[in-house]
């Protein structure tokens, strides 16, 4: 049983991987850490269940890592992501920390794996978790008890005393056990985003969001940083942008994970229900197109779309979770998507009529291309000919939200007018903002949440003390 | 659609794992899952038997209970690959043998052992069951030895060839890889992976048994567990070696190369079968095949009980329990050699042939 009438040094709040890296270097550092985690043990962690590798600067080769990945070129691949959105002086200084990340990480029970099959553009710069992120989340875990750090599950936060942007205590509320004031010298908030919560994700997308689906638990739904923002932290990041990505329209409300994506895009068209086309499929390459068509079909009516393609590329691509839906002719495979049979028709023969001959290679942009098209189909443009044809009906997967808390180098929070907070420290997705303000590099997610977590708990730590 | 309602669930496992990948790193079964697209019988037969039962893919999927993809392949393919074992078993007429197997087990042995002790009663004058039989060819006074090699090698010979039939069926099953037979470089990679237990390690940290705690007991306890059963076998070859080429009778002393191998055998198949039995009783349900534990705790038992009975017949082979103690042994070895094919020993052997497998479609896939 955890004390709660005791006054802890470090109170974090959260349980993925920011977390549980505040909550260790936090307790390495000699502090008394309490971890609260709002979701029920099976689904502790938020994102970090269902993530993979992480983004990591390197100057030579290591057993896993195929090459260099300068602190330069880490740099110059986030300047690029984020269109400039970053705060150069925080983004440096994880970069140069993730250096140090890539062993602080095993030290602390976590095993690293050479790129997974599929995924060998990102051999080089990112280190994947043996097992992938629940594997990750359960090593670190581990370690935390095993160093006497006290978690709770199940354990909601339902209200923050905070006083002149000084953290008091937080009001714990338990299935068992009901309400408790929880009080502790430092907070670390820990808590994610808000992509759950599609009451907030109404407010910026209106009822386009009902049809959006989740990848991660239920549990993500921004109740820390809303009181953050609510009692005088300073926030960052667009409030109305989410990373989204195309998934299954199958797929389960929430917690889809990885599974349910598909990136079968530029292997056919995409249409929408009206059976048009409405963006060029042929744009860009892996990873890049991957976070775009999220918001492309977003915008789509119903916020549906369908890749179709042909039998010719069936095994062109991973195999997916859920089967495609098959038709020997097209007016068959309309019928089974309930679109418009003539229309989808026309748009397929137009399609094709508008391919020009070119020599295919889906790992570069190829002269593969549509003419006379609007919109172009610009790279891997092939006629859909071969029946069976087949269709993915997919749907906007959110990954997690950019709004969040504002923090200086320490992972300290910063107040609407500036000044640091006394005691409060943010970490991982909930202040992911600072340093990503838009787009997304595969990892860089991870990057942040280690980084920024041993930073907050190990500032922490000597705030409390002092 | 598969054969069983295991293998249907077994594909649909294989058709989130195939999306995800995530486990590639634990073991072999994901990395030749991902060399196939779709499953037959016989692949996810393959795959069930490549399984070590690690555990680790549980603990570490996102998508286990309470998720609703429900993904709990190392219990999946257990329940598989225990129905494999009947599937190939020869001749078919036993396959039923597998259903009840620890009741079956449990009733040769007793009948087994029955019969040697009232066959050595029957036999040899009154008196000779208890009598006290010192130096060479002791045994032989309660049963000569061209009998003895004449019983126990015809119940070897035909647990050996309804093995290699139900390996033979397994193998077609399974669909045979080009240029198998003469392929030494994979089979020498098999011995080794098997030899090893490379994949009952969780990828390195260990197995995952009654809790999300790593441990390497069970590969402990199994390495005691095998190592003894071949210290044990290598010592009976031995002693058939001196019998028939240098003409030296049993029982041997103490010292001698028979009875160190038995001895050493006997004290990893007491310690490794004890600890295999604790480590299954503390293993977490939701990881165990309940219908196999019967066929699981027979085995484990035979074997501790070849052991117990072997030692307790070297101690006391000066003595009047010799003639029973002889026939509670050999009674017991009779029943495990002629149940093999018929029980969890066919794990090893079935394993064994996947990972060659394995090793060859490795070897394809870096040529």
């Amino acid at each position: 049983m955890v004390d709660l009438t005791r006054r802890f040094d470090v109170l974090v709040i959260g349980g993925g991987n920011a977390a549980l890296c505040a909550a260790i270097s936090a307790r390495r550092a000699g502090a008394s850490v309490l971890a609260l985690e709002g979701a029920p043990k099976f689904y502790r962690g938020g994102n970090t269940r269902h993530t993979r590798n992480m983004r990591c600067a390197h100057d030579a080769a290591t057993e896993i890592l195929t090459g260099p990945y300068t602190e330069e070129e880490f740099w110059k691949d986030l300047l690029l992501v984020t269109g400039g959105q970053t705060d150069e002086e925080l983004a440096r200084f994880m970069i140069h920390e993730s250096k140090d990340i890539l062993n602080w990480i095993v030290e602390q029970g976590v095993r690293w794996q050479p790129s997974l099959g599929g995924t060998l553009s990102l051999g080089r710069t990112n280190s994947f978790f043996l097992g992938g992120g629940r594997a990750m989340l359960n090593a670190l875990y581990r370690t935390a008890e095993e160093l006497g750090v006290d978690v709770l599950y199940n354990a909601e936060v339902i209200d923050l005393k905070i006083e002149d942007g000084m953290f008091l205590s937080a009001q714990l509320k338990q299935p068992v056990g009901g309400k408790t004031e929880v009080r502790a010298s430092t907070l670390v908030a820990a808590a994610g985003g808000f992509e759950a919560n599609i009451e907030w994700l109404k407010e910026y997308w209106g009822e386009a969001a009902d049809n959006f689906l989740i990848r991660g638990t239920p549990y993500n739904r921004g109740a820390i940083l809303k009181m953050l923002l609510a009692k005088g932290v300073q926030e960052i990041g667009d409030p109305t942008q989410c990373h989204a990505v195309a998934i299954d329209a199958r797929a389960p409300k929430f917690d889809g994970g990885i599974i349910t994506r598909h990136d079968s895009v530029v292997f056919g068209i995409v249409v929408n229900k009206h059976a048009e086309r409405f963006y060029d499929e042929g744009e860009d390459i892996w990873p890049k197109r991957y976070a775009i068509w999220g918001r492309l079909v977003a915008a789509q009516p119903d916020q549906i779309a369908y890749i179709i393609f042909d039998s010719t590329v069936v095994t062109s691509f991973m195999p997916t979770l859920f089967p495609p839906i098959a038709g020997a002719t097209i007016a068959e495979l309309a019928g089974k998507l309930e679109l418009d049979a003539p229309a989808l028709e026309k748009t397929i023969t137009d399609f094709n009529a508008a391919v020009q001959p070119g020599t295919f290679d889906h790992t570069i942009l190829d002269d593969c291309a549509t003419q006379g098209i609007t919109p172009a189909k610009t790279h891997w443009a092939r006629k859909i000919e071969t029946p069976p044809y087949l269709a993915y009906p997919v749907r906007p997967g959110i990954t997690f939200t950019y709004l969040g808390t504002r923090v200086n180098k320490q992972s300290r929070m910063l107040m609407k007018d500036g000044k640091p907070s006394a005691n409060m420290f943010a970490a991982g997705e909930i202040m992911a903002g600072n340093v990503l303000g838009k787009g997304y590099a595969a990892g860089i997610g991870m990057t942040i949440g280690s980084v920024f977590g041993r930073v907050a708990g190990r500032e922490a730590a000597k705030n409390a003390r002092n | 659609m598969h054969g069983t309602r295991i293998l249907q669930e077994a594909d649909r496992l294989m058709t989130v794992c195939n999306s995800c990948r995530y486990c590639e790193g634990l073991c072999a079964v994901f990395p030749a899952m991902e060399m196939r697209r779709a499953f037959s019988d016989g692949d996810l037969n393959y795959l069930a038997n490549l399984c070590h039962a690690c555990g680790a893919c549980y603990t570490d999927c996102q998508f286990s209970p309470p998720h609703e993809f429900n993904v709990n392949v190392p219990k999946t393919l257990a329940v598989a690959r225990a129905e494999s074992y009947a599937a190939y078993a020869w001749p078919r007429a036993f396959a039923g043998a597998f259903a009840r197997n620890g009741l079956l087990i449990s009733l040769i042995a007793a009948l087994s052992v029955a019969a040697f002790i009232f066959g050595f009663a029957a036999i040899n004058d009154r008196g000779v069951l208890t009598g006290i039989h010192t130096g060479p060819g002791a045994f032989y006074k309660l049963m000569p030895h061209n009998a003895m090699a004449l019983l126990f090698g015809a119940a070897l010979l035909y647990a050996m060839l309804a093995l290699v039939m139900g390996v033979r069926a397994f193998w077609r099953a399974i669909g045979e890889p080009v240029g198998m037979k003469t392929d030494a470089k994979s089979l020498l990679q098999a011995v080794r992976d098997a030899g090893e237990l490379r994949y009952l390690d969780g990828g390195g940290v260990g197995c995952f048994n009654e809790d999300d705690h790593p441990t390497d007991r069970r590969k402990l306890y199994h390495h005691f567990t095998f190592y003894g059963f071949m210290l044990c076998f290598a010592a009976t070859c031995v002693g058939t070696l001196y019998h028939y080429l240098l003409a030296r009778e049993a029982p041997y002393a103490w010292w001698d190369l028979p009875v160190v191998l038995g001895t050493l055998g006997g004290i990893g198949l007491v310690v490794g079968p004890i600890g295999l039995l604790s480590e299954k009783w503390k293993r977490d349900r939701v990881l165990v095949d309940e219908q196999q534990m019967g066929m699981d705790t027979a085995f484990i038992l035979m074997l501790f009980l070849t052991s117990v009975t072997g030692l307790a017949l070297l101690l006391w082979r000066e003595s009047a329990a010799m003639g029973p103690l002889l026939a509670l042994h050999l009674g017991v070895v009779f029943a495990l050699f002629i149940t093999m094919p018929y029980g969890k020993f066919v794990h090893g052997v079935y394993r064994f042939v996947a990972l060659v497998r394995y090793a060859r479609e490795r070897q394809m896939t870096a040529e």
